[in-house]
């Protein structure tokens, strides 16, 4: 008997979660802190417009910030987890060893537009909402998010506007990330050295 | 009889950060039989970095067997110091930079920056001018350029042998960089 049809996550980016389904939301700031962003994403109206796009839950890392979700959840919430507007499940933590399993398991990224995070991101094919550090003038994140978005492999949005770009996106309208290749690089230094 | 195959003496210089994962990125496709003895470099307070560097020589192993090694630099400036007492320091790193180029004798460096890479590249100018030899720079653009080169990409696009960047706008900017596709 043939499988019943299955989602082919990897033939887009555009990873809406399935009818019913569910489907998880991961924020992350990467290994420094951003606490504009996580004050974002620290908002009801936010839940309500993940829980409206079919999202049931919601994990936040929070990273080395001072600020802690404390209006989608009571600060003190145990397990530092519980239900938000919209019935979403919130969940919060500091750090994680690795986000890998977290990043797998993830429909939507909403993430800090440092390399690490939105290329690990895109390389899952994750539909990928990517928020420039202003802080961070020196890291040029803009100018990469920016050119991703052109190309429709991410949406880019600075984290005031976090919520009006959750209320508009459509996912189905991202472009599959195509990989880089370092043999291509490896190839021309080989040809430089003479080997 | 079995040609020896050719081996390059590298020195692959670990930037921190997001540039030390660009650079593990790519040294992992190296051919380890021809690059070899191969020695990262990394800020002296760069702990991630060592052990990273540790890791991409599987656990080590290229490092006990003599043809992978690890060697720190003090930083030129620390983040905050003041300009005065990093007159100082800067000297204190070119001297580390030397001590290492002239020690390792690498026939290719590999850099991407941030400024910290800048030592090195002096010190692997100066061996090749007075030791005559053979010394390629190599810098590799970060991914996170996309419009404009970093200062480091700037400096090394005047001095390096070659210069990649991985965004075809940005090599458009700078005819002599090359560009032959992103690391990630």
């Amino acid at each position: 008997m043939p499988p019943a049809v299955t989602r082919a996550r990897s033939e887009g980016a555009a990873a809406a979660p399935a009818g019913g389904g569910g489907g998880t939301v991961l924020v992350t700031v990467g290994t420094t802190r951003f606490d504009a962003l996580v004050r974002a994403v620290d908002d009801p109206a936010v839940a309500e417009a993940l829980a409206a796009s079919g999202f049931t839950e919601l994990v936040i890392q929070v990273g080395a910030g001072e600020y802690r979700p404390q209006r989608l959840l009571p600060p003190d919430a145990p397990g530092r987890a519980g239900m938000a507007a919209g019935g979403l499940r919130v969940s919060w933590f500091e750090f994680l060893p690795s986000l890998a399993e977290r990043m797998a398991a993830a429909d939507l990224v909403i993430s800090h537009a440092g390399s690490g995070s939105v290329f690990e991101a895109l390389a899952a094919s994750k539909a990928l909402i990517a928020v420039p550090n202003a802080a961070l003038m020196a890291n040029h994140q803009a100018e990469l998010a920016g050119a991703l978005a052109g190309m429709r492999h991410c949406f880019t949005t600075p984290p005031e506007r976090l919520l009006a770009t959750l209320q508009r996106m459509d996912l189905s309208t991202l472009a599959p990330y195509p990989k880089g290749d370092p043999a291509a690089i490896v190839q021309e230094i080989d040809r430089l050295v003479g080997i | 009889m079995a040609v020896p195959s050719r081996q390059v003496s590298t020195l692959i210089v670990l930037g921190s950060g997001g540039h030390t994962a660009e650079m593990l990125t790519l040294a992992a496709h190296l051919d380890k039989q021809h690059y070899s003895p191969r020695c990262y470099v990394v800020a002296a307070t760069d702990r991630m970095g060592e052990a990273k560097a540790n890791a991409a020589e599987a656990c080590g192993r290229g490092v006990a067997e003599g043809q992978a090694c690890v060697c720190k630099i003090p930083r030129s400036r620390e983040v905050g110091q003041s300009y005065v007492s990093s007159v100082w320091t800067t000297l204190v790193a070119l001297c580390a930079a030397f001590s290492v180029v002239f020690s390792q004798r690498p026939e290719l460096v590999l850099v991407n920056g941030p400024g910290t890479c800048v030592p090195i590249c002096l010190a692997a100018l100066v061996y090749r001018l007075v030791l005559w030899r053979r010394c390629l720079l190599v810098y590799v653009e970060s991914i996170a350029r996309v419009d404009t080169l970093s200062l480091s990409g700037k400096i090394l696009y005047r001095i390096a042998d070659c210069t990649f960047v991985q965004w075809p706008q940005l090599q458009r900017k700078y005819p002599r960089t090359l560009c032959v596709g992103r690391l990630y």
